[in-house]
């Protein structure tokens, strides 16, 4: 087994090496090998299949470049479309007309939801806004007391009237978490929610209901980047059940290779917004398109393999 | 595009061989990637079946089903004993000392879930258990472990916020072996495999615990949702602790938790306990059977 993109496609295309143009032999040698990659990064198989006809077709049109060889041209090809995938039209927060602006955070269980309110507090008031955290997970035990602890951490009020561990409406607590932020001048409010399961209809109504009782600006889905193949049914789960608007991807601070951003930004077209990479406060970043490119692609080998023409 | 329906509710072609014809094989090999097998996993799991159909001939699809069906648990290898070492070490109150299980795993996963539902197992069982909260890193950790305390019946010994660890893990099997409780469950931070000081800081946990007491069960926590990076975790975390059993959490979503192919046959660690839900009572054995059932839809 070879252990990288690079080391695989290096050897399948040894053969390839001084032919002058691609032809459909050397671009499919190549797809196949960037297909088991591209899995063993975890991009879901359906989002997989389309990424890689998607390239087949570019690189059959494709200009033969003199600079480079057969299986570099590939390469170069697939990490183009990689990073404008994971960052077409990216775009900035959308903040409302009449504060407070509204950031509604939701996902499956343990995904880093309550963390990343802290993360997004912090940087909120880091632009010089006054941002507020609503806990409206009224149902996993203390999750109310770790939201009251992050606010603590990020110095950032949080408005916090039912205790939680299952106690609590969750839809009551945010919507007057709004009439809160207007009364203490706050003009940022991060509702964090209660982890759920796609399939759990009864909490995905309850993830709507909560909606609408805000009407978020911004509703972001949380995702772990160490998920699998399950990315693409719990991604279009979130998108109909509460639709989002922007993606937060967690705990890139692992070894992880990501390709849950691939797959999430496929299936729902909706932009990945933030990078979360650790548990403190501070770990968190806008997010990189090129830098998750060749991280799914298995690191920096592969545009070094480019650049080696 | 194909449908993605479960493998189930589909229909295999055979060819007038007993072979399969390429879209079946192709719809064998979806199932199994989507299911986080990995590809390489997937690809040895087909050669079985396919010198398996060779040798005994196939004439229906649901001869192919049911031999897909018994590689597949064949690989999970059944006879593995999976039973959680939970049992005091002769009679507490008579001089016998505590089970003690350590419950390790990357963030997120369900290991202080996991740990208050194995206490519901055992105080129904009519044990009595008490719980390590050594999680002193995460806001409320020791909040939440204390709340599964008091909801299934079993005390619980709580270190300061940015206590150290292992220290709280010794207060806890010390308490234990003192009050002669039947099992100590001990519940640790959340930790990435790639963070060197917090895997060694694990590392001292269990061996501080070591002078006091046997560890009989080190539980590795792994969420279904997890794709191929849990079989790094897995690795890491056995090298460190020594892991005994795995849990496969989150089995209530629509994952199907594959990755536990390759980290049982791996490691040679038995998954021992599934994860089905948020409540008390949703923890149950690990059946090879009834897993790949469901992974199969
Ligand atoms: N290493 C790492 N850990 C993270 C990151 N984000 C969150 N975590 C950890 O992941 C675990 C779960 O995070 P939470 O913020 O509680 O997740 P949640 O989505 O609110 O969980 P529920 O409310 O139970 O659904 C905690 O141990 C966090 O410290 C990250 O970017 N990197
Ligand atoms: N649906 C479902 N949710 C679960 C299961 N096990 C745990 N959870 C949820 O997953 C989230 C994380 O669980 P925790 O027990 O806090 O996880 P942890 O591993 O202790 O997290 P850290 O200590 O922060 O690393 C919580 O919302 C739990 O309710 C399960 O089997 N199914
Ligand atoms: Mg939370
Ligand atoms: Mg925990």
């Amino acid at each position: 087994m070879f252990d990288t993109l690079s080391d695989r496609l290096t050897s399948v295309l040894k053969n390839l090496r001084g032919k002058g143009r691609l032809s459909d032999a050397d671009i499919d040698a190549t797809a196949r090998e960037i297909r088991v990659a591209l899995l063993e990064a975890d991009v879901a198989l359906p989002v997989v299949r389309s990424f890689i006809a998607g390239v087949k077709d570019r690189a059959k049109g494709a200009e033969v470049s003199q600079a480079l060889n057969p299986a570099q041209q590939v390469i170069k090809i697939v990490n183009e479309e990689l990073v404008s995938v994971l960052g077409g039209e990216g775009r900035r927060l959308e903040y409302a007309k009449n504060p407070p602006t509204v950031v509604m955070l939701a996902g499956l269980q343990g995904s880093g939801k309550t963390t990343l309110a802290g993360k997004l507090a912090r940087w909120f008031a880091g632009q010089g806004h006054t941002p507020m955290l609503a806990a409206c997970d009224l149902q996993r035990p203390n999750a109310v007391t770790q939201l009251q602890v992050v606010g603590e951490r990020s110095e950032v009020p949080v408005f916090a009237p039912e205790p939680g561990s299952g106690v609590g409406d969750p839809i009551d607590v945010a919507r007057r978490s709004i009439d809160e932020a207007k009364r203490n001048h706050q003009d940022v409010v991060i509702i964090d929610t209660a982890g759920r399961l796609g399939v759990d209809e009864e909490l995905m109504q309850q993830a709507a209901d909560i909606r609408d009782a805000v009407t978020p600006d911004e509703t972001l889905f949380v995702v772990d980047a160490m998920i699998g193949q399950d990315a693409v049914s719990t991604a279009e789960a979130f998108r109909d059940g509460v639709g989002f608007s922007g993606v937060v991807l967690t705990k890139l601070d692992g070894d992880a290779r990501g390709g849950a951003a691939l797959s999430v930004r496929h299936v729902t077209g909706q932009p990945i917004m933030f990078a979360s990479n650790g548990e403190k406060l501070e770990d968190f970043d806008v997010f990189h398109p090129d830098r998750m490119a060749s991280r799914i692609l298995g690191m920096g080998d592969v545009l070094t393999l480019i650049e080696q023409a | 595009s194909r449908s993605r329906s479960t493998f189930g509710q589909s229909l295999l072609g055979l060819l007038g061989a007993g072979d399969l014809d390429e879209d079946s094989w192709e719809e064998i090999e979806d199932t199994l990637l989507m299911a986080d097998l990995g590809a390489a996993t997937t690809t040895e799991i087909i050669e079985r079946l396919r010198s398996e159909i060779a040798a005994r001939g196939v004439r229906t699809p649901e001869q192919v089903r049911a031999l897909l069906r018994e590689v597949l648990i064949d690989t999970l290898d059944p006879t593995m004993s999976r039973s959680v070492r939970a049992l005091p070490h002769g009679d507490p109150a008579d001089g016998g000392k505590p089970a003690v299980v350590l419950v390790v795993g990357v963030n997120g996963t369900g290991k202080t879930t996991t740990t208050g539902k194995l206490a519901r197992v055992l105080v129904a069982d009519g044990r009595t258990v008490l719980l390590g909260a050594a999680d002193t890193f995460r806001a409320a950790a020791v909040e939440q472990l204390a709340t599964w305390g008091e909801r299934v019946g079993a005390e619980a010994v709580r270190g300061e916020e940015g206590a150290d660890p292992a220290s709280v893990a010794f207060d806890s099997v010390q308490r234990g072996s003192e009050t002669g409780v039947d099992a100590v469950l001990v519940d640790t931070a959340g930790r990435l495999h790639t963070k060197t000081g917090l895997m060694d800081e694990l590392g001292k946990v269990k061996r501080v615990v070591e002078k006091r007491a046997q560890v009989d069960e080190v539980l590795l926590v792994l969420d279904a949702t997890t794709g191929q990076n849990g079989l790094t975790q897995a690795r890491v975390f056995s090298d460190v602790v020594d892991v005994t059993g795995i849990v496969l959490t989150k089995l209530d979503g629509t994952a199907k938790g594959g990755i536990v192919f390759q980290v049982q046959r791996e490691l040679g660690v038995p998954v021992k306990l599934v994860g089905l839900g948020e409540g008390a009572d949703h923890l149950a054995p690990f059946e090879p059977e009834g897993f790949v059932d469901a992974l199969l839809g």
